[in-house]
């Protein structure tokens, strides 16, 4: 499967490349919505949270208008006691993330806390995982 | 031939083989695989770029080829099985017998979500979670939990009834029949199937729940009886849709075959019911 392994390795580099952005980021921002500019559609704004126990961040990407890596095409992060979830914007504005696929919510914050719930204090695995 | 039959009226014997050729391909790390591929294809699929497995008009002829995979992986430990399907909108409470012991085990318990009972509680020790998201590795489900309905044979009717196979823009912001199937709009069926079960299942690794093959092959029944349904209406697009899957074009990751090969089930198998 040819295809499917340039898939997961896309996803591997757009992984790698999340974490180093996010090693650079000096202070949690409050980033004002659409700051990032330049997106199809405005990114939501950043968020430093600690939700039940857990930190949950999330901040608009770099590389957020790049299409066809196999990593979202979001345009956006979000972390998890600063592992990153998986994040996937629906064309109505809505999110899911990798641990609560099929149920959409309406801020990638509602998706981080979604995923808090969900994993009722296990640690999120850096994907691809496996 | 293989027959597809309703979960409800297997014989025991039934499914005393199908458990166990699920457990075998566990065993032989075959399983695994398939959970692999679909988390690629959830990670990948997205509705502005590529998008072949979920959110588009493959959605469906990518899943019928996925079953047909892991059917034949079945049938190559036991001849006999064939995948048995899940009527949610009849077997629609934890205490249906699809949840017994002797079949998938019932739901997770309240403290951690992990199936205590049934061939796939980790305390069995046959069904390590391997392909996952987060350090657990037991099967979880919250059967009802997170939405309380599982969807009824009039939101189904409602859906079957529409006459247009798929609608730009080929994703989950569509009308017609296969998004309102799929759930991304409308009264949300498969979807909401997913997240009435919980655990696993409401992940990208859902496959890692047996349940998923019985899901699929009742949302794939009813891609069937759309067909019947109405026999003018065709796989739409029909060609030159960027990042969609039309007709005639193969899908990832087999490469061979397209939704024109895969429209017709009974090349590959029947219903025990139409």
């Amino acid at each position: 499967m040819p295809e499917l392994s340039r898939r997961r390795a896309l996803t591997a580099a757009a992984a790698l490349t999340a974490t180093v952005g996010v090693q650079t980021v000096s202070a949690p921002a409050t980033t004002a919505a659409g700051a990032a500019g330049g997106h199809d559609h405005g990114s939501p704004a950043s968020f430093d949270e600690v939700y039940k126990g857990r930190r949950i961040q999330g901040r608009p990407t770099a590389g957020g208008g790049h299409h066809g890596g196999g990593h979202h095409g979001a345009g956006y992060a979000v972390f998890v006691d600063g592992v990153e979830l998986h994040l996937m914007r629906n064309a109505d504005g809505t999110w899911i993330s990798v641990v609560s696929h099929y149920d959409p919510v309406s801020s990638p914050r509602a998706a981080a806390r979604a995923a808090v719930d969900e994993l009722q204090g296990a640690k999120l695995l850096p994907f691809p995982a496996n | 031939m293989t027959v597809r039959k309703n979960q409800a009226s297997l014989t025991a014997d039934e499914k005393r083989r199908f458990v166990a050729a699920l457990l075998e391909l566990k065993r032989s790390g075959r399983y695994d695989t398939f959970v692999t591929t679909h988390n690629a294809f959830i990670l990948g699929d997205t509705d502005n770029g590529e998008r072949t497995g979920h959110r588009s008009p493959s959605f469906l002829p990518w899943h019928r080829r996925f079953l047909l995979e892991f059917e034949r992986a079945l049938q190559s430990v036991d001849a006999s099985v064939a995948l048995p399907y899940w009527d949610w909108t009849v077997d629609r409470t934890a205490r249906s017998s699809l949840w017994a012991p002797d079949f998938l085990g019932g739901t997770g318990r309240s403290r951690d979500g992990r199936v205590t009972d049934g061939p796939f509680a980790a305390s069995a020790g046959n069904w390590p979670i391997s392909v996952r998201v987060d350090g657990r590795t037991y099967l979880r489900r919250a059967l009802g939990a997170s939405v309380r309905q599982l969807p009824t044979p009039a939101e189904v009717e409602s859906v079957l009834a529409m006459a247009t196979y798929d609608m730009a823009p080929w994703n989950s912001a569509s009308d017609g029949f296969r998004n309102h199937l799929e759930g991304w709009r409308g009264v949300n069926l498969h979807n909401r199937v997913h997240v009435w079960v919980g655990g696993q299942m409401a992940t990208g690794v859902s496959p890692n729940d047996p349940v998923f093959w019985l899901h699929h092959a009742y949302v794939d029944k009813l891609w069937a009886r759309w067909q019947r349904r109405h026999p003018g209406a065709a796989y739409l697009p029909a060609s030159g849709t960027p990042d969609v899957v039309d007709l005639n074009e193969t899908m990832k990751p087999w490469n061979d075959t397209s939704p024109a090969d895969l429209l017709d089930h009974t090349a590959h198998y029947t219903f025990d019911t139409d």
